[in-house]
């Protein structure tokens, strides 16, 4: 029992008083907000008030504990972020390699500690520029990296041994971390020295953000080459950034997110034990997920509190890991994009603001925010400076940092806390009883889940049921129109050019010999990872190392679930 | 006999994973009453073509969030041209900058909707300018 029992008898009794008071004020008014509708974004009910009662059953040790310890509720690290600040990593690429080497450049100069690349969409699905299928995308959502070549632009400056770097991609992850891991020889520096993340999550591809390739089955294959390469060879990388940020950003809510994610790790983990090369504890403290932190503050304070809970429960419970480094959930966190409004776009920063204290109370390790114009366009160098800054604001001055989880032992979140750590689990035990999440998708179920969320929500939009200011309430007649980043459609014709030059300089038959052994590698079952290092560094393009997966695999088509 | 119903076809031109917007108006074309097609992510200009022409829709919505409409679109209604099919309403969706929207109703786009724009809008506009044709 948390609290006396005298505590509990006195409540209780002051809380009788508390309701009638409330029944009797509440009957005066005429139009009261429905109780149904006083709920998070993700419509889990939340009640007027919450006291010891919501919290009787919970037991210090067991599911608050200490910062660094057991169950990790108040986070991994001992000493919070007075130690070390959590990173600031701002998502940025955009046109080609020099455009965005320069704006890393320029975040770097600003403060930023960490780097994180967007990649253009033929890059993410693995298409060089001149296919037909990339005609249009060319530098729009990222940037365009064909072959090593662009990679050693995009680098060019940035020390690899001291400068961490977050790759978003994923169906060609083996070749981007390739082309990082060329990149860094060509520094001089040793794969052990350099430091960074690879997104490489296709389970959530599946389910949310759709940048595919091969099926499920041979995508967690590639995953666990990886897990396994990185953890003999390189062992500051984090070969997996586990993804619940596009499963929200498609619709869903924080439970699902939460379950979705964390089910996603488990099946990783189950395939790399399956595999029998290694044993939990040398690759699971290397595991590093990603989170949404979306506008409704306590569920996304709560949402992190449970997910370190629940992770450290299955790495113990399920996969009888005994290293502690593999029960910390380390996460990076970006702000809600789908939560920003194209009206009234500078409200957008306070959106933002509050999204990422909300990942500061939860305990985020590294952190995304967005800017005010990205709801229009990849942001411009004013907006971007003005997200990097929020940060840095929230770091130094609002006190925030001061204190580890200064929220643990609030009646309402450690209630909430506890209300979403059992809904995932609920769905986490659902999914195993279908099989496993590779299962789960192939049924369909994860996306359809999404779906309905996605579609409820839209329907609480259109009745303003739930509020969105500036488009369903408080809406403007002017309209205020902001700078926009644009692309240049130009850079598409001057990247292809690029990439035809670098097809006509190489050796093509050390390039297409690459290519084969990689291919007879796919065949075998072995590990591709240092097939592709060496692929990379013959100039085999992106396109030519998805092809040889797609033609050994087979190609996943999105089956177009509504 | 009555009206058969609207067939309508949901498309994600390109190679833009942003597909929300595209699955939700899906579920509210099926709830309207219409006759729903969604294609999936990632069809090439080509293929939406072809599935209008076989599935003989009377509407076709294109979506798309990467910036690549202005390539995108276009191609669509220009293959659609192609193909003699002239009797199907094209509209679009996604992160379309009102710059860009001349270009797009000068490709033969009919309506353009952007963020912010509630469901009921875009069935009134249809119900009120689409009819299944004959």
């Amino acid at each position: 029992m948390y609290f006396a029992k005298e505590v509990l008898e006195s409540s209780s009794k002051m809380r009788q008083r508390w309701e009638d008071e409330v029944k009797k004020l509440v009957s005066k008014w005429a139009d009261q907000k429905p109780e149904a509708q006083w709920s998070t974004v993700s419509d889990l009910p939340i009640k007027r008030l919450y006291t010891p009662d919501d919290i009787k059953d919970m037991e210090f040790e067991r599911d608050i504990s200490y910062p660094g310890q057991y169950p990790y509720t108040r986070g991994n690290q001992v000493t919070g972020y007075r130690g070390k600040y959590w990173t600031f990593r701002m998502f940025s690429g955009m046109g080609d390699a020099a455009t965005t080497n320069a704006r890393w450049h320029m975040l770097l100069k600003e403060g930023q500690t960490g780097l994180s690349t967007a990649f253009d969409f033929p890059t993410l699905m693995g298409y060089d520029t001149d296919s037909p299928k990339a005609r249009g995308e060319c530098g729009k959502c990222g940037v365009a990296i064909d072959t090593l070549e662009d990679f050693l632009v995009l680098t060019k400056g940035v020390p690899l041994d001291k400068i961490t770097t977050s790759m978003t991609i994923n169906p060609p992850a083996t070749a981007l971390w390739a082309m990082y891991c060329a990149a860094a020889e060509i520094q001089g520096i040793p794969l052990t020295k350099i430091g960074g993340t690879i997104q490489n999550d296709m389970l959530k591809e599946f389910i949310a953000q759709k940048t595919l390739m091969c099926p499920p089955e041979p995508s967690v294959k590639l995953i666990s080459d990886t897990v396994e390469f990185g953890t003999l060879h390189v062992p500051r990388w984090n070969t997996i950034s586990i993804s619940g940020y596009h499963i929200r950003e498609a619709g869903s809510t924080a439970v699902q997110e939460l379950a979705f994610t964390l089910r996603d790790g488990m099946e990783y983990v189950e395939d790399v034990l399956r595999r029998k090369k290694l044993d939990v504890d040398t690759f699971a403290p290397r595991l590093s997920f990603f989170f949404n932190s979306h506008i409704d503050f306590f569920e996304e304070i709560c949402k992190m509190r449970a997910a370190r809970r629940i992770w450290a429960k299955a790495m113990t419970e399920r996969y009888k890991s005994k290293d502690e480094r593999s029960w910390w959930m380390r996460f990076h966190t970006q702000t809600a994009g789908c939560s920003l409004t194209a009206q009234q776009p500078y409200n957008n920063v306070v959106r933002t603001a509050t999204e990422a204290l909300a990942a500061v109370l939860g305990g985020t390790q590294s952190l995304h925010t967005n800017s005010l114009d990205e709801v229009w366009c990849l942001p411009s160098d004013f907006a971007v400076q003005i997200a990097l800054r929020t940060q840095q604001l929230i770091a130094e001055e609002t006190g925030a940092a001061n204190t580890i989880d200064p929220l643990a032992g609030s009646y309402f979140v450690e209630a909430l806390t506890n209300e979403m750590e059992k809904q995932a689990w609920d769905y986490i035990h659902k999914i195993d009883d279908m099989g496993g999440m590779v299962a789960a998708i192939e049924k369909g179920f994860p996306q359809l889940e999404i779906s309905d969320a996605a579609y409820k929500f839209q329907r609480q939009i259109d009745s303003a049921e739930k509020i969105m200011v500036g488009v369903n309430k408080y809406v403007s007649t002017e309209k205020e129109t902001i700078p926009f980043l644009e692309i240049d459609d130009k850079i598409e014709t001057e990247q292809i050019e690029r990439l035809q030059a670098v097809r006509r300089k190489r050796d093509s038959k050390a390039a297409m010999k690459c290519l084969n052994d990689l291919k007879a590698a796919c065949k075998k079952g072995e590990n591709v990872m240092p097939y592709c290092i060496e692929a990379v560094k013959a100039l085999c393009s992106v396109q030519e190392i998805c092809d040889v997966y797609r033609e050994v695999y087979g190609e996943y088509r999105d089956p177009g679930l509504y | 006999m009555a009206e058969r119903k609207l067939r309508v076809m949901v498309a994600k031109p390109g190679l833009d994973g942003h597909d929300r917007g595209a699955r939700v108006l899906a579920r509210c074309f099926r709830d309207a009453g219409y006759e729903v097609i969604y294609t999936g992510c990632h069809q090439t200009p080509e293929q939406i073509v072809s599935a209008v022409v076989q599935e003989d829709v009377d509407l076709l919505g294109l979506s798309c969030l990467s910036g690549a409409h202005r390539y995108l679109y276009p191609a669509v209604t220009k293959l659609l041209k192609d193909k003699g099919v002239d009797d199907v309403t094209v509209i679009g969706g996604g992160i379309i900058p009102e710059q860009d929207f001349q270009a797009m109703y000068d490709a033969g786009l009919k309506a353009i909707f952007v963020p912010g724009t509630t469901l009921e809008t875009i069935v009134t506009w249809i119900n009120t300018n689409v009819k299944p044709r004959a």
